[in-house]
């Protein structure tokens, strides 16, 4: 759609963009980036931590990762039905979205969301809204990758 | 009898009073300077109900009660019950003209909806075809939150030039005969759009409606700023508010008493709004509320209410589309 300018006013299109420009403050990029890497890194270290003290219990490398993810899923959704978890994630930014307590959350604050829509066209439907595209992506992904890896390896 | 002038404005014969208002807000706006000047405060987002959506309802539903009282008047008085909201199929408003049960007119002007039903609720009575008419409007942080961006409790980074919805409502009593401020002009906005894509940027989408309703407002009326005590944009926050007075510049008008509710709602240095306050509540919280008890103080004597919308919704930005947006101006004169 063109954009329309009214009649009235001598402003261009470029002058807009320049002053909308000039005066639209920039995100503080290195210093999110800072608190993104410290934060997402103290969650891997706590995930870290966790993986330790499951292997000490004596299980395998890979179910002691298991129970580390379901862990850390568990913890990131009981923060985001405690209402917490958003106000952590608009301190840490990507710190808390990347790792999977932003999958989590992304899951637990669809369904509380949609839950006073009915059990199934509420939350059982819409849960996935924002983590579908992940599942999606991560699926398409992994094919994509597999087949490089059976072709090429 | 009333007058048209130029292809926007119409100046009001005999001009109708804004004979009474009430305002109430949400918990962050109970933080904000404004406080004091509303009549109800909710500390909780639900308000005691079960959805965001129930709350915000029963928010609307007790401001335009309280309106009521403070005019003295029954539901039965009142011909026109004019009012919109932020939500799909505006359903606070549909939803709390069944329990007025006031003749209804339902309205769609996104955050501009105050001035839009005030200014048909002020043609109706200078029409000479209704003695009393309500204007209200809502908004709902949550419930808006949830309709146009993502579920409440998602966590993500805010830009700094990111607004935040008021959570509250206002409803204003226009009367033929009264006290109050007269209205005595409204200037009609067309649509603009420059282009602007970025649904988290809508002060600065918002400026050049602003500015071009205004210089109509001017034109059509041969008035300049020094005409008005306070010109006060709805909520083009802190970002758009600066687009604004720079495009007012380069069009040759400077803008000395000039304010924005977006700003002046919270406290943007203590609170955690970025760039400001946004919604349909915005303008008509501060504006029916503070800035509306400080005319009847006789501390201003003419203020122009200029709000904005932006009509766009979740669907045309994701479809690419850029944001169009609108702004009504309606003057207030002791």
């Amino acid at each position: 759609m063109a954009p329309r300018i009214p009649s009235r006013l001598k402003l261009t299109q470029q002058e807009f963009d320049q002053i909308t420009q000039k005066i639209t403050p920039r995100p503080p990029l290195a210093r999110n980036a800072v608190i993104a890497f410290l934060s997402g890194g103290l969650i891997c270290l706590i995930g870290q931590l966790l993986q330790n003290l499951y292997a000490s219990f004596g299980y395998s490398t890979q179910e002691a990762s298991s129970a580390t993810v379901s862990t850390v899923i568990f913890i990131g959704s009981l923060l985001t039905g405690l209402g917490v978890f958003d106000q952590i994630a608009r301190f840490a930014g990507a710190g808390t979205a990347v790792p999977v307590t932003g999958f989590a959350n992304s899951l637990t604050s669809a369904a509380l969301e949609f839950k006073k829509e009915g059990l199934v066209t509420g939350l059982s439907s819409k849960m996935f809204t924002l983590a579908g595209s992940v599942i999606v992506l991560g699926v398409v992904t992994a094919f994509v990758a597999g087949i490089i890896k059976s072709l090429f390896l | 009898m009333s007058q048209r002038v130029g292809t926007q404005s119409v100046l009001l014969d005999p001009p109708p009073y804004l004979s009474a208002t009430a305002t109430v807000g949400g918990p962050m706006e109970g933080q904000g300077p404004l406080a004091g000047d509303m009549d109800r405060i909710y500390n909780r987002l639900l308000a005691g109900e079960k959805s965001f959506e129930a709350a915000e309802l029963k928010m609307l539903e007790e401001c335009c009660l309280l309106a009521l009282g403070k005019g003295n008047l029954n539901v039965d008085e009142i011909d026109y019950f004019i009012a919109g909201d932020l939500l799909n199929q505006t359903i606070s408003s549909g939803f709390s003209a069944l329990k007025l049960s006031i003749p209804y007119l339902g309205v769609y002007g996104a955050c501009s909806t105050l001035n839009l039903a005030l200014s048909l609720g002020a043609l109706l009575v200078a029409g000479g075809v209704a003695q009393h008419v309500m204007a209200a409007t809502s908004s709902h942080n949550s419930s808006a939150e949830r309709q146009y961006r993502y579920p409440t409790e998602y966590g993500f980074k805010r830009p700094p030039h990111a607004q935040w919805t008021v959570t509250g409502a206002g409803a204003g009593i226009i009367s033929r005969e009264g006290g109050g401020p007269k209205i005595t002009a409204i200037t009609t906005g067309k649509v603009v759009d420059l282009g602007v894509k970025d649904p988290l940027a809508l002060g600065a989408a918002m400026a050049p409606a602003a500015a071009s309703t205004l210089i109509s407002h001017f034109q059509e009326l041969e008035r300049d700023p020094s005409y008005y005590d306070l010109i006060l944009t709805g909520d083009l926050g802190q970002v758009g508010r600066q687009v604004y007075q720079e495009i007012m510049v380069r069009e040759g008008y400077s803008l000395p008493r000039y304010h924005d509710c977006g700003t002046m709602i919270y406290n943007l240095e203590r609170q955690p709004v970025d760039a400001g306050g946004s919604g349909c509540a915005c303008i008509a919280v501060v504006a029916l509320g503070h800035i509306y008890q400080r005319i009847r103080r006789g501390e201003f004597n003419r203020v122009l209410l200029v709000a904005t919308g932006a009509l766009h919704s979740p669907t045309t930005c994701l479809q690419g589309n850029s944001i169009p947006v609108i702004a009504h101006a309606l003057a207030l004169e002791n």
